[in-house]
């Protein structure tokens, strides 16, 4: 395997409209000769069939949920970046770029990167014409607001539901091709193989969530943008069938692995209650803005907040990190919270918490005030803990959140094998080893509204592609492959759920490969997830049949590759010697407990080969190189 | 706490459904519902019986996946709850509860408390959109909007499209789904040049897909996790007299999609 990421030459500003103009195009009234396959409806998936739909492309679109407008992105809350410079605070596409490129530790690709900056206007802008109701300032111009990590205002926000509005705004679009007949949506349908015909990825096979028929769909491309695999760790702010399915299916077939330790642990989420807890809800980043995060100064300081004098506070974020304070990115504010927690100075029941208070914002601009910004937040934080944030300061614990591993994917969105393009959190790119806050929902939607609508010409265009259908042996075979691993799952009959296997994976990840890693418990991982994986092909119960809606099944797929993906997570952190944004390597820090990056020997991607079921997977590197940030160790100080 | 739950289980769309009684007999006040009902399903699977099939995603009260009718109340007692929200703080030890599907004719039962809600997705095909391809937008603050129309329209815009209005109401009308999502796109200035053709097309299609009509019982304001009022009907009302009007006028010749 090569990896060509296939960069354009020239300045990194002007690559990508060189690019445009160099790639081939495909005439009008041939697209609708080409099919694709898109699987996922989010922000990425939504946004690429629509888009393909209006061009004339002949496109079928597969989601999980039963309407595609339940896609996971409708969950994220805080906002979405561009760089508009709509503030004239001295933001620009540079800055964006800049920002990005350090944010992520410099683990991303600059070219990409710059791209996203500069295609991030243009979605806001379609966002609007699409009538999402973004907020406003009274002269009727779009309000924005600044975001974890970045000192300027770019980031664009419908209240606390900025995710559902971008998503809606995108299923509008799909649905308007539904109805004009260029896309075929089929919700409730899962995709469980992918088919290569002589090497070249040529369609998938499905499972119909309803009936549970095993069926192959052909066509000339086929694009995956089905998120991020965060429910390796059972909990997470990922809603519950976020999963690794469809990528780690891939994987099998010959599409290298990206980076699969890059997670992102996200600092603001509630802390966990109790064992039957199913997942983790995030509180938006954007609280961190006016909410001051503190922890008692003395260990095992029980008081009640409201009786811990200032004085015996410790406001560590703004302590550690002057400049930034309570703003500094995910990454650093989630180790600074696990670290005073280990000191024995973390709140709430557990131990496992630290406040995050409103009381000062509260006294400077008003309860009012207060409850316009984060009203519905703080509403569902007493919902689910039943505590009243205007009174009492929230109590927040770190969570995973966001994977910025992901498949490997060239320049134009292509993964290893060809055919096969990966958008949005499924991809690698972009984020490096650390995401920034509102940056997710524009990636999504860079992908798919504007870098594969043209990339996927290009390919379609300069690619032979004889005619293939479902009838080819190797749609067969995939569909035989299926329907044996299903009928297995069923078979096994064993005294343990899908769910207790999915929480002691999640535990083992958690504690090993989670926050801090270290080279004993990524080595005991590594020990530890083969023999869990074999007692559940041996001991879990999948009760009902293949021929019905049957969740239990699905889930216990999707628990079978997470199984299998763990421990590639647990190989590339433990092979990763260094420590960068959202992997943190306890060997290496420095003093005052920093991470310490190793550019000598790891700026690179890692890019992962699978060899079969019984060989270790093989490591390819793409070397990344820094020529227009410059390589620097990231402070927030 | 100990509560007792009669659940409604219906193995498929075509067979019939029944009543079951199930017994929880350790249920912490800080449970989600949804969570009550995983540990119920763990039980059974353990048993070896069938575990309860239900629709959830997010957990969040967002995704709009989650929709159960609990004692007989859309989402359950909580106001302005999503079932996923909900917690069993709302209830007290020795508690009886009946969980069932939503009940409409355009939501046929496919599993056990799981339902079809695809005419929403039809309903949306049918107009809900702005006719904007990719890359022919204008720049976002070209057209500037007053912040309280967009604070409305963001009002109407909360829906998640879980179905509740249609369950708590006695006619199974789609009425507030239908109208809080005209009445997004309508506020907006983007919205004007297909603002009749939307209310028109939207409408037809709700009726074509069996939803009954609006009688202002109210039942589905009450029920709506996002608070989503029924003001948003008497608008799709005006909206759909003045485009009846204006469709009359313009000939019927381009009033199909
Ligand atoms: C609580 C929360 C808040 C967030 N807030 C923000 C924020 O404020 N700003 C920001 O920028 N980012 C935020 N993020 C991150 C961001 O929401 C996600 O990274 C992004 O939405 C992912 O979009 P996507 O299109 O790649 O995937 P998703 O939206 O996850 O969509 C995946 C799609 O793939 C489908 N799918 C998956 N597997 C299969 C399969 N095997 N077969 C068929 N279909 C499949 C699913 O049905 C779904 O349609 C947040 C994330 C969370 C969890
Ligand atoms: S599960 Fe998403 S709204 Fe309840």
């Amino acid at each position: 395997m090569k990896l060509d990421a296939k960069i354009p030459d020239g300045p990194v500003a002007e690559k990508w409209d060189r690019h445009k103009f160099e790639m081939k195009l495909v005439n009008p009234a041939n697209k609708r000769k080409y099919s694709v396959i898109v699987v996922g409806s989010g922000l990425a998936g939504g946004a690429a069939a629509a888009t393909l739909g209006e061009l004339g492309y002949r496109v079928t679109c597969l989601c999980f949920q039963d309407s595609p407008r339940r896609a996971h992105s409708i969950a994220a809350q805080g906002g979405i970046n561009a760089a508009k410079n709509y503030q004239n605070d001295g933001d620009s596409i540079w800055r964006l770029f800049y920002d990005t490129v350090k944010g992520g530790d410099f683990r991303a690709r600059e070219a990409n990167v710059y791209r996203l900056a500069q295609v991030s206007v243009n979605i806001i802008d379609q966002c609007v014409a699409q009538g999402v109701p973004f907020a406003r300032e009274y002269g009727g111009l779009l309000a924005n607001r600044s975001f974890g990590g970045a000192q300027v205002s770019r980031t664009f926000y419908a209240r606390g539901q900025t995710g559902q509005q971008l998503l809606l705004g995108c299923y509008q679009a799909l649905e308007r091709q539904v109805a004009a007949g260029t896309v075929t949506m089929r919700p409730r349908t899962e995709m469980l193989d992918l088919v290569l015909v002589d090497g070249v990825a040529r369609g998938v096979v499905t499972r119909d969530l309803v009936t549970g028929k095993i069926e192959s769909l052909a066509a000339d491309a086929v694009l995956l943008a089905t998120g991020g695999y965060g429910n390796v760790f059972y909990l997470s702010t990922n809603a519950k069938g976020s999963n690794v399915t469809a990528t780690y299916r891939a994987y099998k077939r010959g599409a290298a692995f990206g980076n699969p330790c890059y997670t992102q642990i996200h600092p603001t989420c509630i802390p966990v209650s109790g064992d039957y807890q199913s997942k983790l809800t995030l509180m938006s980043e954007s609280l961190r803005n006016d909410g001051r995060v503190w922890v008692p100064k003395t260990a095992g300081d029980r008081r009640a907040p409201h009786e811990i004098p200032e004085a015996e506070r410790d406001y560590y974020l703004e302590r550690k990190y002057p400049s930034y304070g309570n703003l500094c990115p995910r990454d650093i504010a989630s180790r600074a919270a696990k670290e005073v927690c280990d000191e024995g100075r973390g709140v709430g029941p557990s131990g496992l918490g630290v406040y995050l208070d409103f009381a000062d914002a509260i006294g400077r601009v008003g309860e009012q005030q207060v409850r316009e910004r984060y009203g519905n937040l703080f509403e569902m934080y007493q919902r689910i803990t039943d505590e009243n944030p205007y009174r009492v300061p929230m109590r927040i614990f770190p969570a995973v959140h966001y994977t910025m591993g992901g498949l490997w994917v060239d320049y134009n969105l292509m993964s290893t094998i060809p055919g096969l393009h990966v958008l949005g959190e499924a991809n690698f790119s972009d984020h490096g080893a650390n995401r920034l806050g509102a940056s997710a929902l524009m990636q999504g939607l860079a992908d798919g509204y504007f870098v594969i609508p043209a990339t996927i010409g290009h390919y379609l265009a300069s690619t032979p592609l004889p005619k293939v259908d479902t009838g080819h042996p190797a749609f067969r075979a995939a569909e035989a492959e299926v329907t044996a691993t299903t009928r297995r799952l069923l078979s096994i009959g064993g005294r343990r759920t899908v769910d207790s296997f999915h929480r002691e994976l999640g535990k083992l990840m958690w504690e090993n490969c989670g926050m801090a890693r270290d080279a004993a418990g990524l080595k005991g991982n590594l020990q530890r997830i083969p023999e869990l994986r074999a007692e559940f092909w041996e001991n879990v119960n999948v009760p009902g049949s293949d021929a019905e809606l049957n969740q239990a099944l699905e889930k216990a797929g999707r628990v079978a590759d997470f199984l299998e993906f763990g421990e590639l997570m647990c190989r590339d952190a433990l092979e990763r010697e260094e420590s960068c944004g959202g992997h943190f390597r306890v060997e290496h820090q420095t003093e005052d407990g920093e991470a310490r990056r190793d550019d000598e020997r790891f700026c690179h991607v890692s890019a992962w080969e699978y060899q079969g079921p019984d060989r270790a997977p093989v490591l390819h590197r793409e070397p990344l190189t820094f020529e227009n940030v410059h390589l620097s160790t990231r402070s927030y100080k | 706490m100990k509560l007792t739950l009669f659940v409604w289980r219906q193995p498929s769309g075509a067979s019939s459904g029944q009543l079951v009684r199930y017994e929880a007999p350790d249920v912490s006040p800080d449970m989600s519902f949804l969570e009550m009902l995983d540990v119920v399903n763990e039980g059974l699977v353990l048993r070896g019986e069938a575990p309860i099939a239900f629709d959830h995603d997010c957990r969040e009260g967002i995704c709009g996946s989650c929709g159960l009718m609990i004692n007989g109340i859309a989402h359950g007692p909580m106001k302005g709850t999503a079932t996923c929200q909900l917690h069993m703080r709302s209830f007290k030890d020795g508690d009886t509860i009946y969980v069932e599907p939503w009940r409409a004719r355009a939501f046929p039962v496919v599993k056990d408390l799981v339902v079809d809600r695809s005419a929403f997705d039809r309903i949306m095909a049918a107009g809900g959109f702005v006719s904007v391809s990719t890359g022919s937008a204008p720049d976002g603050n070209a057209i500037p909007v007053p912040k309280p129309d967009a604070d409305l329209a963001m009002d109407a815009a909360a829906c998640i499209g879980c179905g509740a209005c249609v369950a708590a109401c006695p006619n199974a009308s789609a009425m507030l789904f239908t109208s809080a999502k005209v009445g997004h796109l309508q506020l907006l200035p983007q919205g004007q040049p297909e603002r009749h053709r939307r209310a028109l097309g939207m409408e037809a299609q709700m009726e074509a897909e069996g939803f009954g009509g609006c009688t202002w019982h109210g039942e589905c304001q009450e029920a709506c996790p996002k608070g989503i009022s029924i003001d948003w009907i008497t608008r799709l009302h005006r909206d759909f007299i003045a485009a009846t009007v204006t469709q009359r006028e313009e000939s019927a010749a381009d009033a199909g999609f």
